[in-house]
């Protein structure tokens, strides 16, 4: 096969690679270019597109042997990731960019364009298996080391996504293992540390890079019947989960701590209520997608039990999730949680799992717990 | 082995600087030094200058050794400014092509950072020659203001040739120093230091058949340049640095063949070119030459490739074994759409389609007929391939995904 690896720089994309080219496949090396201004320099462990990772994928790409080149998706990322990401944030949600640039830059914009130049799979590094049937349908698993499994980030990934897609590092057992490997085959990015946070955002300062780029209007905190109990200095700097920097005037009737449970951006206001409505027992979620062909309850219409998770490293839990149209007959999906949630923000991800098996995952529009009333519009 | 059709970004040592460079390598002595094999090195250094001055119609005073062409540069511009500006503290502006090499462009607007230097870039037509009209009314407007012009011979990326006689003449009437980098011309075209009027012209090795590392400035017998790098007093005092005897040694003798052979190579590499043109012109109809038609390098074919990245074209060409160029430099690998092209007038769309074949002396009709094997099928896929500006067709979630 004619592979394409994205190399970011980092170690595991140059394993990934190595054990490509092993395999045997005719493998490119390609370094995505995601920012205009390409000319900083790595600080720490943060970012993923710097001068120094496209070097250091480069010099990778000289000890495997093989072509390297760095290609330029600034503007889709832009546009695609960026812009998407703040103006989720906006509209009072809270996404997650790594999905967004694995299923609109990765294997979509790079993968059509080494599809067009004659390339059969993009290969990554990412910790995740995919499953090929008897008849040449696709599944995404977990990988072998849970403690490194990225499935969560691909779920978003389709059938058709999948079939071009090449994760060697599936069966690992480690990163250490990796690091290794990385060591013995002389990739110099053998012990370079880990990339986290968001890379666009450079020194990790979310809050801040958000708030020089939303516009902030003060606003009311209200209480989980509608009654205003302070006020704040622009929706977009809440999560919900949070409990410090709130300055309520008025205290809670019980007199204990309050959390903010919801953004409310078309009000411009925040609700916060006590700590046990931050458990969600119900979610819905809308652009909904399936990780390969969906499984018979879904075409058919039924419930069913599954496992949904909905951050990269939270724990999954035991739920019923079923397909409803809502009123303008776009599909939803709802997912009941057999135990509660916290801390969960419309526009985060469910991924649904079924043992190892993605099912498939849905943006999430709302997540609340049951013993909460439904707040309606301020008139 | 590949077909390589990147000759102005290097190209393969020549065999008499091969020679010349193992021999010099195998022997010892620093030039500056009063002993023997000291000697014996300065004799090589001074031999090798008169040589190179003879190719490049200078004084072997006028020649300055350097690292290279980016130095000579810098050294040029930035040592002509300083000169001219510390003489009368009026001049402090810069008359600047638009298409200027970045060794040239980046100087100059590190100058403006830090110097204090107001750059006016002069404008180029559609074939990327630059407008008399406009030096001349700036020249006309307040020349008592300007501290050195700088043009180069032959642009790197589309080839165009200039008119530096002209440009020279018109500055000669203000007294006004011109430089220019003559680095793709020089050994590709007629060039004389004497005849040009310039006040300093660099040249370089690894483009004519030379080794990389070495190149020269030519200066005037009568320009004052304030030295850039400073030291042991070499060079004049104009750089410092002990001297590559054998780097400068290949140099002379890389300078001394080319131009030795320079009429009749240059018609057998611009007949070379013209083939190279019509097969690419017959091979993708959409294709357009960039640059002037006649008034180019001999080795220079530049063309853009509409809808299609530069950088998809030259990978899928250097699969098929055609080594070739977008032609302008780029950012950790990122490729940039050519300031070149665009000053020329090119959207940032077509620009980005650029590619860039340049011939030398080791190529052959053999090179071309390859590339005009290769192109259909790369220009119809990297066609396919698209913009990397484009919004993929890949459905997802995001974009409305049904099953």
């Amino acid at each position: 096969m004619k592979v394409l690896a994205a190399m970011s720089g980092g170690v595991d994309s140059a394993v990934a690679a190595a054990r490509a080219v092993e395999a045997g496949h005719d493998v490119v090396g390609v370094h995505l270019a995601l920012s205009r201004m390409p000319g900083t320099l790595r600080t720490g462990s943060r970012g993923c597109c710097t001068i120094e990772d496209s070097r250091d994928a480069w010099r990778a790409c000289d000890i495997l042997g093989i072509p390297y080149y760095v290609w330029d998706f600034s503007e889709r990322f832009k546009e695609d990731v960026v812009d998407d990401f703040i103006a989720e944030y906006a509209a009072g949600r809270t996404p997650n960019p790594c999905m967004r640039c694995n299923e609109r830059i990765k294997f979509a914009a790079l993968l059509e364009k080494a599809l067009a130049l004659g390339f059969d799979a993009v290969c990554t590094g990412h910790y995740a298996k995919v499953i090929e049937d008897s008849d040449g349908n696709r599944e995404l698993h977990r990988a072998a080391d849970w403690a490194k499994d990225q499935s969560y980030v691909l779920g978003v990934l389709t059938h058709e996504q999948l079939k071009h897609s090449m994760f060697p590092l599936a069966e690992t057992p480690s990163k250490a293992e990796v690091r290794a490997e990385a060591e013995r085959r002389g990739l110099s990015v053998a012990n370079k540390p880990d990339s986290h946070d968001i890379c666009f955002i450079p020194d990790g300062d979310t809050r801040g890079w958000l708030a020089e780029r939303i516009e902030m209007t003060e606003g009311a905190i209200v209480d989980t019947d509608g009654e205003q109990v302070g006020t704040h200095p622009g929706a977009n700097a809440f999560t919900v989960g949070q409990r410090r920097g709130l300055k309520l005037g008025t205290p809670a009737d019980d007199g204990k701590p309050r959390f903010v449970l919801e953004i409310r951006p078309k009000e411009n206001k925040v609700v916060v209520g006590p700590e046990r409505m931050l458990a969600v027992d119900q979610l819905r979620g809308i652009k909904v997608s399936w990780a390969g062909l969906p499984i018979d309850a879904v075409v058919n219409g039924g419930e069913f039990d599954c496992m949904a998770q909905v951050r990269a490293h939270g724990d999954p839990v035991d739920a019923v999730a079923w397909m409803e149209d809502d009123a303008d007959g776009q599909a939803e999906l709802v997912v009941r949680l057999n135990e509660p949630m916290r801390g969960v923000a419309p526009g985060q991800t469910v991924v649904l799992y079924q043992g190892t098996r993605v099912l498939g995952q849905a943006t999430l529009d709302s997540a609340r717990s049951l013993e909460r009333p439904e707040l309606q519009p301020a008139h | 082995m590949p077909v390589y059709l990147d000759h102005a970004a290097t190209t393969p040592l020549s065999a008499p600087a091969l020679a010349a460079l193992t021999t010099e390598l195998s022997r010892s002595g620093n030039p500056s030094s009063l002993h023997g094999s000291g000697r014996r090195a300065r004799r090589v250094v001074e031999d090798s200058r008169e040589t190179l001055a003879t190719a490049a119609g200078a004084h072997p005073s006028e020649i300055i050794f350097t690292s290279g062409g980016t130095e000579a540069d810098n050294l040029a511009v930035k040592g002509l400014y300083w000169a001219r500006r510390a003489a009368d503290p009026r001049r402090r502006r810069i008359l600047c092509s638009t298409i200027e090499h970045p060794a040239v462009q980046d100087t100059v607007e590190w100058l403006a950072r830090h110097e204090d230097a107001v750059v006016t870039w002069l404008p180029v037509d559609a074939d990327g020659i630059v407008s008399l009209n406009a030096l001349q009314s700036e020249l006309d407007d307040d020349p008592s203001s300007i501290a050195l012009i700088t043009v180069m011979w032959a642009n790197n990326e589309v080839g165009t040739v200039q008119p530096i006689r002209l440009i020279t003449a018109a500055a000669a009437a203000h007294g006004i120093p011109v430089h220019s980098d003559a680095v793709q011309a020089f050994g590709s075209l007629p060039v004389s230091f004497a005849e040009s009027g310039l006040a300093t012209m660099a040249v370089s090795a690894h483009k004519i058949g030379g080794p990389v590392g070495v190149g020269a400035l030519c200066v005037g017998r009568a320009v004052k340049l304030t030295p850039v790098q400073h030291g042991g007093g070499q060079e004049q005092d104009i750089r410092s640095g002990t001297l590559d005897a054998a780097g400068i040694s290949a140099f002379a003798a890389a300078a001394s063949d080319v131009t030795g052979n320079l009429p009749e190579e240059s018609d057998r590499i611009a007949t070379l070119r013209d083939r190279l043109i019509s097969v690419v012109e017959a091979a993708v109809p959409d294709a357009v030459l960039r640059g002037h038609r006649t008034q180019r390098l001999p080795g220079n074919a530049h063309f853009t490739f509409p809808g299609c990245e530069g950088d998809s074209l030259l990978f899928l060409l250097d699969l098929a074994g055609v080594e070739s160029s977008t032609g302008s430099a780029c950012t950790a690998g990122v490729p940039r759409p050519s300031h070149v092209l665009l000053a020329m007038g090119l959207s940032e769309a077509e620009a980005r389609g650029a590619q860039r074949f340049s011939l030398g002396h080791t190529s052959s009709a053999a090179d071309v007929d390859a590339l005009g094997a290769a192109l259909p099928e790369a220009y119809q896929r990297a066609r396919q391939a698209g913009m990397a500006s484009h919004a993929s067709s890949i459905q997802t979630a995001g974009t409305g995904f049904r099953l």
